[in-house]
Order: structure tokens, then sequence, then C-alpha cells
């Protein structure tokens, strides 16, 4: 008797867990636009993050760009002259990253809990070599990369706000720079309970050069040739017909 | 008014970059230099990746320079025989150039060599213009030739002997292409048209008249210039056809009035001019090397 009841007990947690991240219970999130486009007006955008939860919680929301290799140099005087004597690369490191939170990260949840969501710019994973810099030295680099990405506005300062209205609907704001480097982004929105996550949802976010942007970087890069010729050929019309206007007046 | 730059991939103020343009095409032509000297530090200096600055900033001094030399052309001031031969030494000294480029960049100090060989030109010919613009200014008030400050050495004695009409000069034709071959290496290095060593040097070393010196050194850029874009586009994609244009319609206007001012202004007044900016530029870039940064740390070129 006890033997089937532990077994039919057990079947039932596996089918809950299981069908957990599947269901993604009680969250629905989108954003206002799915794909941003770069023209010629471009001057940054704000993007609206809002949806909707089923009760009570925390929601954090994570925008991430896509993953690239970046080199870190660092300078060191040599005879009276600042010059770049140390390189260290991150082999994995977000072109952007943005977070929100409806409350201080620190409330939400415990350090463990916000390191292994990487929730919040101490928390990214970088994938610094560990054979390059260990301990104190690794985190010099780590805080240098932060810190020049976020003078580029390219990584978050402070957390943003998520608001939540009547524990059911909630909205956030993020803002891409007119520098946000274009690429297929990830906006991840999680809901905590008790410090854990309970559900999250994933949206893709598409920001891309349109219409004579895109064409000419396109153009740039696979007919460098032409490309070049046109750009000679331009700039030679270009002075010869300013000397022709100027030389009438 | 902002505008996206497709290739430099921010976007930057429409009007900031054509008052830019001008006030840089009004310097080239009244010195007969490019400009890029200054204009691709400042391009840096507003947020256009260095990489893109200077690919761009070549593209945009063609145009200045036609307009520029076709303006002084009218006026028969330049010297098309001692153009063609500092061309040839122009070409040969770029594409050596290029490849030194590549070399340093896998090194990892391209920065610093750009930075350095800046400060290197810009401060000694800048101070020795500065210098002799003081010296022709009281020579004359004694009345007496300028002519004089080129004085017989060795490299008169050089072989190829060439008469240059144009420039009432007669010397080896193996001193201007040595001339052009090295400013055409340094050029692109640092990614300008070189005038700003190129004008001193023919001045001084050749011992051209000054009013040929600006036609025929703008001559000499269009070409040098075209090789550069051309080179950029196809190694490293690096032109931005939009911020050129708006570059050029800033300086093509900037250069007209700048030839203008410059056929005015007295010949010694001119060199003390140039003498002054380009030294005051050597500052400015010895600064950045000397003075500690605020970040030790900076982000390379991702991949």
């Amino acid at each position: 008797m006890r033997r089937p009841l532990r077994a039919l007990l057990l079947c039932g947690l596996m089918a809950v867990a299981v069908a957990l991240p599947a269901r993604s219970v009680g969250l629905i999130a989108d954003l206002s636009s799915h794909l941003v486009a770069i023209t010629s007006g471009f001057a940054g955008v704000d993007v609206l993050l809002f949806g909707a939860i089923d009760g009570p919680g925390d929601v954090v929301v994570v925008v991430r760009g896509p993953e690239r290799v970046q080199p870190v140099h660092r300078k060191s005087n040599v005879a009276g002259i600042w010059m770049n004597t140390a390189q260290v690369t991150f082999e994995s490191a977000p072109v952007f990253y943005f977070i929100a939170s409806s409350r201080p990260l620190d409330e939400i949840a415990d350090p463990s809990v916000l390191r292994a969501n990487q929730f919040g710019v101490d928390h990214l994973q970088l994938g610094l070599p560990r054979a390059r810099a260990r301990g104190r030295a690794a985190e010099e680099w780590r805080q240098a990369l932060i810190r020049n990405k976020q003078r580029q506005n390219l990584y978050v300062r402070e957390p943003a706000t998520v608001t939540v209205l009547g524990q059911r609907l909630f909205r956030t704001s993020v803002h891409l720079p007119s520098n946000v480097p274009p690429g297929l982004y990830r906006a991840e929105t999680y809901l905590l309970r008790d410090g854990q996550i309970v559900s999250a949802q994933t949206t893709p976010l598409s920001i891309s050069k349109l219409g004579l942007e895109a064409d000419l970087f396109t153009f740039a890069h696979e007919a460098p040739a032409a490309y070049g010729t046109i750009a000679v050929l331009a700039a030679l019309m270009a002075g010869w017909l300013a000397h022709l206007l100027f030389r009438r007046s | 008014m902002q505008i996206y730059l497709p290739i430099a991939e921010v976007s930057v103020n429409v009007f900031l970059l054509l008052g830019l343009g001008g006030v840089i095409g009004f310097l080239s032509g009244v010195f007969g230099v490019g400009g890029g000297f200054i204009m691709t530090p400042l391009l840096i200096f507003i947020g256009i990746p260095p990489p893109v600055a200077v690919a761009t900033q070549a593209n945009n001094v063609i145009a200045s320079s036609v307009s520029g030399s076709l303006s002084q052309w009218k006026r028969g001031n330049i010297d098309f025989k001692m153009g063609l031969i500092l061309l040839a030494g122009g070409f040969a000294g770029s594409t050596i150039g290029v490849a030194l480029f590549s070399l340093l960049q896998r090194l990892g100090q391209i920065d610093l060599v750009i930075n350095l060989s800046y400060v290197v030109l810009l401060g000694s010919v800048g101070s020795m213009m500065l210098l002799e613009g003081a010296r022709s200014l009281l020579l004359k008030r004694r009345k007496t030739k300028t002519g004089r400050l080129h004085s017989r050495t060795w490299l008169h004695g050089l072989p190829l002997k060439t008469r240059f009409r144009r420039s009432r000069l007669y010397l080896s034709a193996l001193l201007p292409f040595g001339i052009g071959f090295g400013v055409g290496v340094l050029s692109a290095i640092m990614g300008v048209g070189g005038a700003f060593v190129l004008v001193p040097l023919m001045i001084y070393v050749l011992g051209m008249p000054t009013a040929i010196v600006v036609g025929t050194s703008l001559f000499q850029i269009i070409f040098v210039s075209i090789n550069v874009t051309f080179l950029q586009a196809i190694q490293n994609q690096t032109v931005d056809i939009v911020l050129a244009l708006l570059l050029t319609l800033g300086s093509v206007i900037g250069a007209q009035y700048g030839t203008r001012a410059g056929a005015k202004l007295p010949a010694e007044a001119l060199r003390l001019l140039l003498g002054v900016l380009i030294l005051g530029m050597a500052v400015r870039l010895s600064l950045e090397l000397v003075v500690p940064p605020e970040d030790l740390y900076s982000l390379g070129i991702p991949s």
C-alpha cells in the first residue's frame, strides 16, 4: 500500500516539474515593438515591455544583445608615455545589457539566485579566460569592461524600475541608445516568488538597419571595389561642382 | 537634426558635421593642406570610430583638394611636372605604408604609433615653420630676399637633374620622388593627405615659391587621397559615404573662401599661421600621451 502511493506521488511531482517551464505559469509579456529599425533619423528609441502576472510576485526584466569577443586594453606609463601594455579578451560579452526589477534586486532574491540567472551587471558571465587573470585582477578587468560599456550607455548603470499595477499588470521602458549595435536581442521576463523563479518568458527583439542605411552597409561589404569607386567619383564630382558654382558667382 | 551614419553606426548632428567640414575646408584652401591632421582627431572626438574617421577623411580630402586645385590651376599655380614626380613617389610610398599599417595593427600598437608620429612630425614641422616664418618677416623688413633660405647642400648634387620651369628650379628628380615616397608612407599610416609635411618640405628642401607649393601640393593630394580611399574601402570597409558627403558639402564651400583669403594674405604670414596651427595640434596630441588617462582601461574592437 505504501509503496504504490509513494510512486504515485513521485510521478505527480515529476509531471509538475516537467510541465512547469513549458506552461510558463502565471506570466505573459510582450514588447511594444519586436523590430527596431535603424533609419537615417535614428537617435535612439524607447521600447515598452509590458505584461500580466497571475498574482503577487516580483518581476525582473533583462534585455541582452548578442554576445561578442571583446578585447580590453590596459595602459601603463612607459618612459613618461601612457601606452597599452596589457590586454585581456572576454570570450562572450553581450554588446548590450539592460535590467529592470519591481523591487531592488537584493531584496528579491539571494545572491546565489542572482548569480545563477545573471541578474545585474555584477553577475554577468563574460567568458573571462581563467588562465589569463584570477582573483582580484580578474575582477578589475571585469569592472573595467562594465565601466567602459556603461560609459557608452550600452550597459545599464542602475537597474531600472518595473512598475506593477494592482499585482496584475506590469511595464517597463527599455532605452536603446543611438549607438546600439544591430543584431538579434533577447528580452527575458521573470516572475519570482519567495526568492525563486516560478515563471519565465523570452521575447526576441530584432535591431536592424533598414532602407538606404542597410543598403549602403551591405554594398560596402559585398562590393567594396565598386563602393570605393563610387565614393571616389562622388567626391571628385562634388569638388568639381563646387568649383563651377563658385566660378560663376 | 540627427543623422544615422551607416558605416560608423552612430548618429550625429547634421549641422555639426557641415560646420566642421566648412572650417576644415577653409583652412585647406588657405594653406593648401588637406586638413586631415585636424579633421581626423576632431571626428574621433565627436564619437566616430577611429578607423572610420581615418578612411572617410581621406574621401573628404579628395573633394576639397579638387575644388581647391582647380582654382589654383586657373591662376597657373600648379607645377605639373613637379606634381607628377611627387605623385609617383607618393603612390609607391602609400602602398608600402599600407603594408606597414597592417603589420603594426597585428603588433597591437597602431594607436600609439599613430599618436607618436603625429606629435613628432607636427611638433618639428610646426616649430620649424614658426621660426622660419618669424625670421623671414624680419628679413623682409631689411629688404633681403627670402630665396636665400635654401642653401646648396649634397642634395643638389644628386643625378637625374631636371628643370622645373614653373618653380624656377633645376634639381634632381630623385629629390621630389623621395619626398613624395616618404609622405606617402606617412599618409597611409596616419590616414591623412600629408600636406602638412609636404608643404614645408617643398618650401624648405626643394625651395619652391610658396604660391606654387600650395597649388602643386593640392594637385598631388587629390591622387594620394584617391589611393587611400580606395584601399580603405577594399581592405577595411570603413569609408562612410554619408559622413563623407556631409563633410564634403561643408568643406568644398569652405575651401573656396579659403583659397580667396589665402591669395590676399602675404606668404610669410601664411607660413607663420600654419606653423601656429600645426604646433597647437602637436601640443594637444602630446598631452593625450603624457597626461594620465581618466580610465586606464579601454575597449578594443569586438569581433
